[in-house]
């Protein structure tokens, strides 16, 4: 089967790649373009370890084709620090111990960006909502909650 | 050491941890992440069936399938004997563990891996599976425990005569052993009770559920040496089963450990590593397998579904005078659940003259379990606290004060036998009673539960390197994979006992060519036992650092003293010499000797056990049967806490596991015996909104045996839950809840049933 | 003499019921060695998969931990964890 050309914009940087029809967005991050940030828990859509924003909107990338990132922009976990400083809310995740093993770090991560980009202060509930598509087997969520609020917190009054 | 002034300038902090910056940005490799040059993909055919007769497997289309380099099936293995090893953590029989990798004569359970392909892409790899023909004669199959045990049930092994019953029985059965623990007299003790509780209990099998799921990459050379990349809880562990499951020597297999993403005890055998060093050496090139998520839920370790029953009898004040349970755990399809630390967990943390405990190891058509965060303890345990409340509210007793009266102390003999040294568990029941939860008010439908629980710790072999750069930094390298945070405490002991700046040394986890044998990351061990690797290899640094500066002061090793990271000159010398830092001596290393490092080996034993107690209020849906945690605290014995928010996520961590197993999480099978929920949707994990806040408390009672204190963290914290989450249920809604989970249905059914 | 105690399934496979015994022994080899003799069969197994608590002190890989005349020694299962 021929292989589709997809031209898209990855984390800011103009990108291209070939891809099977059938291959996710997922597949092709990982195995093409190396982004190995990005992980694959289910591939079904149910724990978010794959989390990436597509247009600006949160996906599983698990659940989109590669070929539909076409002329489109795809931000990563590998794109959310700036240049050598971390985003915010990774410096959180650091000091409040919000991570164990890390797996399913850079999906909550991207999550909880795209959370505080729509919402500047969200309650506890509206945080717990947002994230649970995000499966983290480690930490029970206490300190990945408490890390999102008050990076939300710093945020506004930055 | 800086502990014995008490001042401690880094343990019980929480320095960011070393590893971190990887960690967030997505730089961490774990398991699947390796690409080598000309790497192949691995996939694994699995049995559609609970039970069958494998009479012949054609893999010819599949070899002849053009990008198919290499397939293997169990005549692909070395063969092995039914031989008994301790293979590290537990007993191994090598012939099961070959047949569980890949199936020979016979398949056990859905999902069963029968055979393998490595090809040039997934697709093709995936073709191939297809056109391989196994021609099964399916048998009649057993999921339950019970029903495994019946007279007429399928036998999985007829060479399976029941262990620890005389004579040995001459019929085959699925039970591979039973235990027994006996303690005084129970009979005696019964008839001093005044109030007898008996009540049985179910708990599901569950998945240690692990996000990351198994991945393994090798490379086999032409001279028979090996590289194996793998995420696991062990890459000594994994290289001692690889290299004899493939009749390799072990220095010709080096293991490295990836990231590892969870495995709450799921990480510490082997499933796909031989299936990947077998394709990599049949095809001659490096070969990557990793599993979906239905092959994690189908094929791997789960830990034992349960019956149990308990029966506690106890004086009209609440002194527990007999204790007696009967567990029966699934091993699933090969020999060897955690019965025995179940059997020997379940009344430990009370002080009982008379136990008896009778435990059942059973077969059935299931994956082989594995081992889950306090093996076999929360099942048991789980029996003996939902008796105790029961005895509570029968006594009008607080629930607390009824542990207290009973609560094993130092000097008391455990259940399973010998003294218990100093423990924490009184101090755990106080802090519980002391804290605002306790008696914090509570609405309609919304009620208290409070358990407890006890898990031994344990210590074993570890290994560890400093290795003193020429600029006073630090390379510390240890065998034990960290999977919540370790290299963190590893490089705050060093610190500590150094009196160095933490961020001083650099903590790595070396592969198993590179550093000495140590046992795996599991068992609440590695801050204890590789902790005192660490320390001990940092007081020899500690050792040559004096050493050094006498030889550049010119006076003797005994004038030196090493306090707050510098040498000083002490006695007749005191203030003769200005204090030289670690980086000052380091830097003259190559004319007072050469380089300075460290290596300690040891056997660590002196583990202290670990007590908590838990905190649940639940609320309780009458319409759908719903219970939502509202509230939960957890308090725990630690010994120290080294890394303190780690300790609290440990903490956090388990308790919230606890949850899912008391609420949500089971294997449901169907009536073909295949698997029905292997996926995150319907096998479900707690996610962010189904949890509160979990408050911890870490009470500190130093274990005598470790220079700062550490008993271990990880396994406690999932024993109380699932009887802390039944007991304010019944507290809730007045309903005792017998079978796991609790779910919504099941508590409409006996709501119905109550009503 | 020091006390020995013997989980009740080795007892009963390898000591016709009895779990406890005095027996002298420096060290753990040849506590061992002594219940092998009185026993035979039971040595390997207790090498292999016990460990022992001698005086409330657990010993998973146990072989010449010293044993005083007045000390209480379990055998006990070897623990793992997860």
């Amino acid at each position: 089967m021929a292989k589709i050309h997809v031209s898209t914009t990855v984390n800011g940087e103009p990108t291209e790649f070939l891809c099977e029809p059938q291959q996710t967005l997922l597949d092709v991050l990982r195995d093409e373009l190396r982004l190995t940030g990005s992980k694959e828990g289910c591939a079904t859509g149910d724990c978010g370890a794959c989390s990436v924003t597509l247009y600006g909107r949160l996906i599983c990338s698990c659940l989109a084709l590669g070929a539909e990132a076409e002329g489109h922009e795809i931000e990563t976990i590998e794109g959310m620090a700036d240049g050598d400083s971390f985003h915010p809310l990774q410096q959180k995740f650091l000091e409040h111990a919000a991570l164990q093993c890390g797996i399913c770090t850079p999906g909550f991560l991207v999550a909880a960006k795209s959370l505080l980009e729509r919402n500047s202060d969200p309650s506890e509930t509206e945080v717990r909502y947002w994230l649970a598509g995000n499966l983290c087997r480690c930490t029970g969520y206490d300190k990945i909650i408490r890390a999102v609020l008050e990076c939300a917190a710093d945020m506004r009054g930055a | 050491m800086t502990s014995e002034n008490g001042e401690l300038k880094w343990v019980g902090k929480s320095p960011i941890r070393p590893d971190g910056a990887d960690k967030v940005t997505g730089r961490a490799k774990f398991g699947a992440d390796l690409m080598l040059p000309g790497m192949l993909v691995g996939k694994v055919l699995r049995s559609p069936h609970a039970h069958a007769k494998i009479k012949s497997i054609d893999t010819s289309k599949a070899e002849a399938l053009p990008g198919v380099k290499a397939v293997v099936t169990s005549a692909d293995m070395a063969e092995m004997q039914p031989e008994w090893v301790a293979a590290g953590e537990v007993q191994i029989n090598f012939l099961d563990l070959s047949n569980n990798i890949l199936a020979s004569g016979k398949v056990l359970y859905d999902g069963h891996a029968v055979a393998a392909v490595a090809a040039t892409n997934s697709a093709i790899a995936n073709a191939a599976l297809e056109l391989i023909e196994v021609d099964y004669e399916v048998l009649p199959h057993v999921i339950d425990v019970e029903e495994a045990m019946a007279p007429d049930a399928p036998i999985l092994h007829d060479d399976m005569f029941t262990q620890g019953v005389t004579p040995t029985p001459d019929k085959p059965s699925n039970v591979f052993k039973e235990v027994d623990i006996a303690v005084g007299d129970v009979e005696a003790g019964f008839a001093k009770a005044d109030l007898i509780v008996e009540r049985s209990f179910k708990t599901a099998a569950v998945h240690q559920g692990y996000i990351e799921p198994h991945a393994a990459v090798a490379s086999f050379s032409e001279d028979g040496q090996a590289e194996l990349w793998c995420c696991t809880q062990g890459h000594f562990t994994v290289r001692a089963y690889c290299a004899k499951l493939l009749g390799m020597d072990l220095s010709d297999l080096r293991v490295t450990a990836s990231e590892i993403g969870g495995g709450f005890g799921g990480k510490t055998t082997v499933y796909l590593e031989p299936v990947a060093l077998l394709l990599s050496r049949k095809a001659g090139r490096p070969v990557r397998a990793v599993m979906t998520r239905e092959e994690v839920f189908r094929a791997s370790g789960p830990t034992s579904g349960a019956s149990t029953w308990a029966k506690i009898g106890v004086t009209k004040d609440g002194k527990i005078v007999a204790g007696e349970a009967i567990l029966k755990y699934q091993a699933g399809a090969f020999a060897s659940s955690p019965i025995q630390p179940g059997c020997m967990c379940a009344f430990a943390p009370y002080d009982v003259e008379n136990v008896k405990v009778k435990g059942y190891d059973v077969v059935s058509n299931r994956p082989k379990v594995a081992a889950y965060r306090a093996p076999g303890a929360p099942i048991s345990e789980h029996a003996v606290e939902s008796v105790l409340d029961e005895i509570a509210k029968k006594l009008g007793i607080d629930p607390l004060e009824l542990r207290e009266k009973n609560a094993a102390k130092e000097g008391t003999n455990a259940a399973y036998g010998p003294k218990f040294g100093p423990i924490g568990f009184a101090d755990t029941l106080a802090a519980a009673k002391a804290h605002p939860h306790y008696s914090a008010p509570l609405g309609p439908n919304q009620g208290r539960g409070v358990a407890s629980g006890f898990w031994f710790n344990i210590g074993g072999e570890s290994c560890a390197t400093l290795n003193v750069g020429e600029d006073g930094t630090l390379v510390l390298a240890t065998g034990s994979p960290d999977i919540g945070g370790s290299r963190a405490s590893m490089a705050i002991m060093a610190a500590e006992t150094l009196g160095i700046d933490v961020a001083d040394v650099r903590p790595i986890v070396a592969d198993t060519a590179s550093l000495g044998y140590t046992f795996l990351t599991g068992g609440s061990r590695v801050t204890f036992a590789t902790g005192m690797a660490v320390i001990e290899a940092s007081k020899q640094v500690i050792e040559t650092l004096r050493e050094r500066a006498a030889k550049i002061w010119d006076i003797s090793i005994d004038a030196v003293i090493w306090e707050d990271g510098f040498a000083k000159p002490a006695g007749a010398n005191a203030g003769e010499f200005e204090p030289m830092s670690l980086g000052e001596i380091a830097a003259q290393a190559g004319k007072t000797g050469g380089p300075i490092s460290a290596n300690s080996s040891i056997n660590a034993e002196g583990a202290g056990p670990g007590f908590g107690t838990h905190i649940c209020d639940v609320e309780v849906d009458l319409e759908t049967g719903a219970v939502t945690v509202l509230r939960y605290t957890a308090v725990q014995d630690c010994g120290k806490a080294i890394h303190k928010a780690y300790v609290e996520g440990q903490i956090q961590g388990g308790a919230a596991q606890g949850i899912g197993w008391a609420l949500n999480e089971e294997y449901i099978y169907n009536d073909e015996g295949r698997l029905d929920n292997p996926g995150f949707l319907d096998y479900r994990i707690p996610v962010a909104s189904d949890l509160p806040m979990i408050d911890t408390v870490i009470v500190e009672v130093a274990n005598p045996n470790h220079p700062y204190g550490v008993r271990g963290v990880g396994e406690v914290p999932i024993i109380p839950p699932m009887a802390a989450v039944g007991n304010a249920i019944d507290s809730a809604i007045g309903v005792r809840m017998t079978d796991l989970p609790m779910s919504p249905p099941k508590i409409l059914a006996a709501l119905d049933n109550g009503s | 003499m020091a006390r020995i105690i013997l989980t009740s399934g080795l007892g009963n496979q390898y000591a016709g019921g009895q779990t406890e015994f005095e027996i002298e022994a420096a060290n753990v080899r040849r506590l061992i060695a002594a219940l092998e003799e009185r026993f035979p069969g039971i040595g390997p197994e207790l090498e292999r998969e016990m460990a022992v608590a001698i005086d409330g002190e657990i010993y998973q890989d146990p072989f010449l931990e010293t044993i005083a005349p007045e000390s209480e020694v379990y055998f006990l299962p070897r623990i793992g964890g997860g």
